[in-house]
């Protein structure tokens, strides 16, 4: 079982807005050793519960028990797991970036190119805001770094099913 | 429904009450003080109990015996410290237990406040649920939530801690008629298109088996499992913590599984083309070597856990729900099945016979005429008879009192499996006597297990808790000592414990206020069992001081295939060759 190929899955997890499940989630996930990519955690539409969109990097049969122990936590009402494909999934990243006179232009036509904004100016810095997936994201910090990034902070991954899907408590 | 205005602490019994909770085994304390005075005044039997670990393996000793919840309450910081241990203990073997514990004011949470101790988070990873009440209105609804979460689906332990004020402050009484959680839906009913596929397997295979568990147990199954034997034609195994699911006296009865198993318990589950798992968990301990274990079979899998299917061994067919209906209703599956065609097991019987023969459970006296430890477990079941319940600690005495007793009777064999927690046995009894009280109660301790947590035999004696300890003193840490004898060239690094010279046990025993005997040679062993029967007014504790040197056969080593099993000392059975 070890030798299998491990991949990247997007699980949406809807819990009670309760204190303590976040907790619960985070102690699940070291006590049974699975890898967390990402964990976004917010309110949803109904402030009786919250959403999180947990990122596991696991092998095939490593999915079916990540989600089978989740399940059985009780403030978990609802695991989905989103296909890319049929999904919206979305990181924001705030980057700053080291400019001068030179390279400010360069730099903010990069920032046209992937339709992210520029959110702060100073002497030497351009602080610039993307959101995207996570390839887009990547891409955009490849052609910035040559620049110098001198700070970054990035948020987990937050996804949703495109059309009227199941997930929400009320369906 | 009306309500009724009391304090929190009054809300915590009165719930406690209407749970149905008729004993609970505890100590107070500051932070849970406020709920020791409605306690004072509650049908609910309080026993006061002399560690808070023993708190907690009474309440499971009480849940194994008698198939109700266990209750053991302790107050903040170190009362509440003390019940890790057994809270981790009775998850792991999925006994449904409710832990009370008082907690220090809500203003004070989270300043390192005097006795405080984040008992939530410290039990979150060993409990099935817990809950923390900072608001007295809440204190009925987590106690009856704690119930349901506990003894429903697979039985676990919750934690209600609840903070002294909260217990102190008025509120209005209100106890949920009806609990609905909506994270939390067990499935009891198996889906009708898996049992059809169970049962066209079984009426395939030519070398079932059927691997029963603990789950057999907890979902009283044992009637439906005896059915579904005799239906099938298949051998039985029943773990560790199935022993008494399947009546040993069963000419079907291979045995247990295990890294101590019989031979031909082992050995029918490697060989096997079927696995029909029964609320069994593939535990390491039974599977041995995960990639080797029993290579060519299929498996069902019926579980009320759906996170227990595929965890170790893949499954073919999956049977989620409990696994008494789930039985109830494979039976008659198999039944068509096998008028369309049924296979014929006696070739696969013949071999079971002659592993049966060949290698039966057994042991050598010692040459220097000095008592054998298995000759005292073996007289002990015998003479006490398959009505008693036994409560063992955890090492040799352990798997000699699965061997060598037999089980006839589910609730009779209680012990620590999962987490194999030593100081179980004195605790686990006085709970068992409790919920059990007609029932002869017998612990067989190890001299290092019993001197971990026998100060209970206190709480014992001045409760009129009768129950009889028996010592199995070979004055060592046993099993640790026979891994040292066998994987460390016999360098016994601190397992000698001297307990045949300190402490003397009878003494001991007589100081708790109980009988103490003691027996060192053969010839007395009847004779001292016999006048621990009689006595049955007041705790007994006898000390067995049997020959040191014992071993534990057969032995699949830790982390070994289960085909390199070892019935004695370097002797791996001879199998023949188109057994292999």
């Amino acid at each position: 079982m070890t030798d299998s190929v491990r991949s990247t899955h997007t699980l949406s997890v809807l819990v009670e807005n309760s204190p303590g499940v976040l907790a619960r989630v985070a102690s699940l996930f070291s006590r049974r050793a699975y890898n967390i990519d990402s964990l976004a955690v917010g309110p949803t539409e109904d402030e009786l519960y919250s959403r999180m969109t947990i990122v596991v990097n696991v092998e095939e049969h490593g999915l079916a028990q990540v989600i089978q122990q989740l399940d059985k936590l009780i403030n978990v009402i609802s695991i989905t797991e989103l296909n890319p494909v049929s999904s919206v999934q979305r990181e924001l990243l705030l980057v700053k970036v080291s400019t001068d006179a030179n390279t400010r232009s360069q730099v903010l036509e990069t920032v046209q190119l992937f339709r992210a904004k520029v959110v702060d100016v100073a002497q030497d810095a351009v602080t610039i805001e993307a959101t995207g997936n996570a390839e887009k994201i990547q891409a955009l910090l490849r052609v910035l770094e040559p620049y110098g990034i001198k700070e970054l902070v990035q948020s987990g991954l937050v996804a949703m099913s495109r059309g009227l899907k199941p997930g929400s408590p009320k369906n | 429904m009306s309500t009724e205005k009391m304090t929190g602490a009054q809300a915590l019994v009165k719930s406690l009450e209407r749970a149905g909770v008729d004993v609970m085994f505890g100590i107070p304390g500051g932070a849970i003080l406020p709920a020791y005075d409605p306690i004072f005044d509650s049908p609910i039997r309080h026993i006061l109990v002399r560690h808070e670990q023993g708190a907690g393996h009474a309440a499971t000793g009480y849940a194994q015996a008698s198939g109700r919840v266990g209750v053991c309450i302790a107050t903040s910081g170190p009362g509440a410290t003390n019940l890790v241990t057994p809270i981790a203990d009775a998850q792991m073997d999925s006994v449904p237990m409710v832990a009370i514990t008082g907690q220090v004011s809500s203003d004070a949470i989270g300043t390192d406040a005097f006795q405080e101790a984040d008992i939530r988070g410290i039990t979150m990873p060993i409990t099935k649920h817990s809950f923390l009440v900072t608001d007295p209105s809440k204190i009925a609804q987590a106690v009856a939530e704690a119930f349901h979460i506990a003894s429903t689906g697979r039985p676990g332990a919750v934690l209600v801690d609840v903070a002294k004020d909260a217990l102190q402050k008025m509120t209005d009484f209100n106890y949920p008629a009806k609990i609905d959680l909506k994270g939390y839906k067990p499935v009891y009913e198996a889906e009708t298109s898996a049992l059809r596929d169970a049962a066209a397997l079984i009426a395939q295979s030519t070398s079932p088996v059927l691997y029963v568990g603990g789950g057999a147990i907890k979902s009283a199954a044992h009637k439906e499992l005896l059915k579904l034997a005799e239906v099938t034609g298949a051998p039985v195994v029943t773990t560790l913590m199935a022993r008494g699911a399947f009546p040993d006296s069963h000419p079907s009865h291979l045995g247990m599984p295990g890294m101590h198993g019989t031979v031909a318990a082992v050995t029918a589950l490697q060989k096997s083309d079927l696995l029909i798992t029964l609320g069994a968990r593939f535990d390491d301990r039974v599977t041995g070597k995960l990639s080797t274990f029993a290579p060519n079979a299929k498996v069902i899998h019926a579980d009320i856990d759906p996170a227990e299917i595929s965890k170790n061994k893949h499954a073919d067919v999956a049977l989620i729900g409990d696994l008494r209906l789930t039985i109830e209703a494979l039976i008659p599956e198999v039944k068509a099945a096998f008028k369309k065609s049924q296979p014929d097991l006696t070739a696969w019987w013949n071999q079971l016979n002659s592993w049966r023969t060949k290698f039966p459970l057994g042991y050598d006296l010692p040459s220097d005429g000095s008592l054998s430890p298995q000759y005292v477990i073996e007289r002990l079941g015998k003479i006490s008879g398959p009505e008693t319940i036994f409560a063992a600690g955890v090492g040799q005495h352990q798997m000699w009192a699965s061997q060598f007793i037999s089980y006839e009777n589910p609730r009779t064999w209680l012990n620590s499996g999962g987490l194999g927690t030593m100081g179980y046995a004195v605790p686990a009894a006085m709970g068992a006597k409790v919920g059990a009280p007609d029932k002869t109660v017998w612990a067989i301790d190890g001299d290092g297990c019993f001197q971990m947590t026998n100060q209970e035999l206190v709480t014992c004696a001045i409760n009129n808790i009768p129950i009889k300890i028996a010592i199995i003193n070979n004055e060592s840490l046993g099993m640790v000592r026979q891994w040292q004898t066998l994987f460390y060239n016999e360098r016994f690094s601190n397992t000698d414990l001297h307990s045949k010279r300190i402490p003397d046990f009878a003494k001991l025993g007589e100081a708790m206020g109980c009988v103490g005997l003691s027996c060192e040679r053969p010839e007395d062993v009847d004779s001292t069992i016999e006048k621990a029967m009689s006595i049955n007014d007041q705790p007994v504790v006898v000390d067995f001081r049997v020959h040191r040197d014992a071993m534990v056969w057969p032995m699949v080593a830790a982390g070994a295939s289960n085909d390199d099993i070892v019935v004695a000392r370097s002797l791996a059975p001879v199998w023949d060759s188109q057994e292999l």
